[in-house]
Order: structure tokens, then sequence, then C-alpha cells
């Protein structure tokens, strides 16, 4: 169980893959994009390879935020590890899209099929 | 180009330290409470928070380089037709120019060099002062349903 404080919350599923699910956050503040950041680096270093990151809580988006996802998703390639996106809202969708990010991520709409697809 | 003066907007104008939190709270919170008095759809208020978000962190970071000791300086007239709003840092400038494209395949997997990308995205236009540390940002109110356009 994760902490109330965490900006992560984390779930483990019973095949060995992570389902990260991103809280609210203030997306000014650098320190909790570092923090989130940190939590996701944190799994794949305690041994998660492949991570399905959920952002169904998150309604905006920043491009620091998008830098430290290409940054764990380096961190996971190093290891042969895989990851996703889902539950993307289309608003963020677009920002996705406007950067071409949407051709470096596998984004899927829910969960679910996130994890079907890494498998 | 969107055809306005600047120099005949009422402003209003704040001068903050180099903090994102004050920038937050005294900056990002008041345009948008405006904007949505005056009318902006939540599509055009989710590309002025992006736009104004992204020039406030260049300006932390790029532009004050993290120095707590220097200013970012914010100003903002938002009317029903059209919404102005300018950050500055006290850095040395930057060419927007020469900025690298993040979409072409070399770049793609850099993690940075988007945020003045978004910022053209959402804006209607964007305009420099010369030295390069000062950005206005241009927003003409649209129809609900627009989306930006990504060029």
């Amino acid at each position: 169980m994760s902490r109330a404080d965490e900006l992560v919350v984390v779930e483990q599923t019973d095949n060995g893959a992570c389902i990260a699910r991103l809280v609210p956050s203030n997306v000014l503040d650098e320190l909790q994009i570092t923090g989130i950041g940190r939590q996701l680096t944190d799994l794949v270093d305690q041994g998660a390879r492949r991570l399905v990151v959920d952002f169904s809580r998150v309604d905006h988006l920043s491009s620091s935020a998008l830098g430290m996802l290409i940054t764990v998703r380096q961190g996971l390639s190093q290891v042969k590890g895989d990851m996703r996106l889902c539950n993307i809202r289309p608003e963020i969708y677009e920002v996705f899209k406007i950067t071409g990010l949407d051709k470096l991520f596998v984004i899927q709409p829910t969960v679910t099929e996130a994890l079907a697809s890494l498998r | 180009m969107v055809d306005i003066d600047l120099t005949k907007l009422a402003f209003e104008s704040v001068v903050i330290g180099n903090d994102l939190k004050v920038a937050a709270e005294r900056v990002v919170r008041p345009i948008l409470t405006q904007a949505s008095r005056c009318g902006y759809c939540s599509q055009d208020q989710f590309a002025l928070r992006l736009a104004l978000e992204e020039s406030l962190c260049n300006a932390f970071r790029h532009g004050n380089g993290c120095d707590p000791d220097k200013r970012i300086s914010a100003r903002w007239a938002i009317r029903e037709d059209v919404a102005v709003i300018c950050v500055a840092d006290e850095g040395d400038g930057f060419d927007p120019s020469a900025v690298p494209d993040p979409r072409r395949e070399e770049n793609r997997e850099k993690p940075y060099g988007r945020g003045v990308m978004l910022m053209r995205a959402y804006m209607t236009e964007l305009r420099f002062n010369e030295q390069g540390n000062e950005v206005c940002m241009i927003k003409v109110r649209k129809r609900s349903g627009a989306r930006p356009t990504g060029t």
C-alpha cells in the first residue's frame, strides 16, 4: 500500500507487471515531477520490467513531465523492459501527438489493454 | 499575425522571485480565473495554462538558471476576444528560431526541448523581444471544439 503523500500509487499484478497510477499534482512543481520520475525509476531499479503508467487522474501535462517519461522509458529499455501509457484523456493525448511522442510511446486506451499488449 | 498593438493594452503585472510555486499562485491562478470569467472554453483554458506554465518553467530554469536571487516578471491582459500574456526573466535570452524541432527522429528521445514548440502550438502567436528573454503569448479566443494546429 502506498503512503498518502506519494505521487505514484503502485500496484503489482499477478504476472509481475507494475501499474503506476499517477496522482494529480501541481505541474509547475518541478520537485513533484522529479519525485514521480524517481518513484518510477525506483520501480525499475527494484526489478520491474513491464510498466503500465495510468494517466486516468492526470488532467494536465508539461514538457518537463514528458521529459521525465522519456527518461524512465530509456531506463527501462536499458534493462530490456517495456512500458505502456494508458487512460490518457483526449486533450493530454493531443500534447503527445503535437510533440510526436505518440510515435515513441505505446499508448493504450485502458489498463487491461495496456497489460495485454505487454505480454 | 494577430492584428493587435501590445503597447496599447492595459496590462496587469507582477514581479516575483524565481519560484514556480509563487508563480502558480500569483500568475497562473489569476490569469485562468480571468479567462474563465471572460468565457474562454475549457480547451482555450487548457491551452493558456499549458503555454503559461511552459513559459514560466523556461524563465525559471533556462532564463534564470534556477537562481533564487533572480526574478520573473509577468504581465497580462485578458479580454473577451483575445488574451495576451508576457513572461520575462533576467537571463541573457535565447534565439527561439534556433531551437531544434523535437519531432525529428534524431530529437525524439531527448528529454527536453519541447516547451517552445508546445507554446507555439497552443497559442495563436508568440512574440519574443529582441534579447530573447521575454515572450508575449497571444491567444485569440476560439469557438469550443477547435483544436491546436501543431504547427
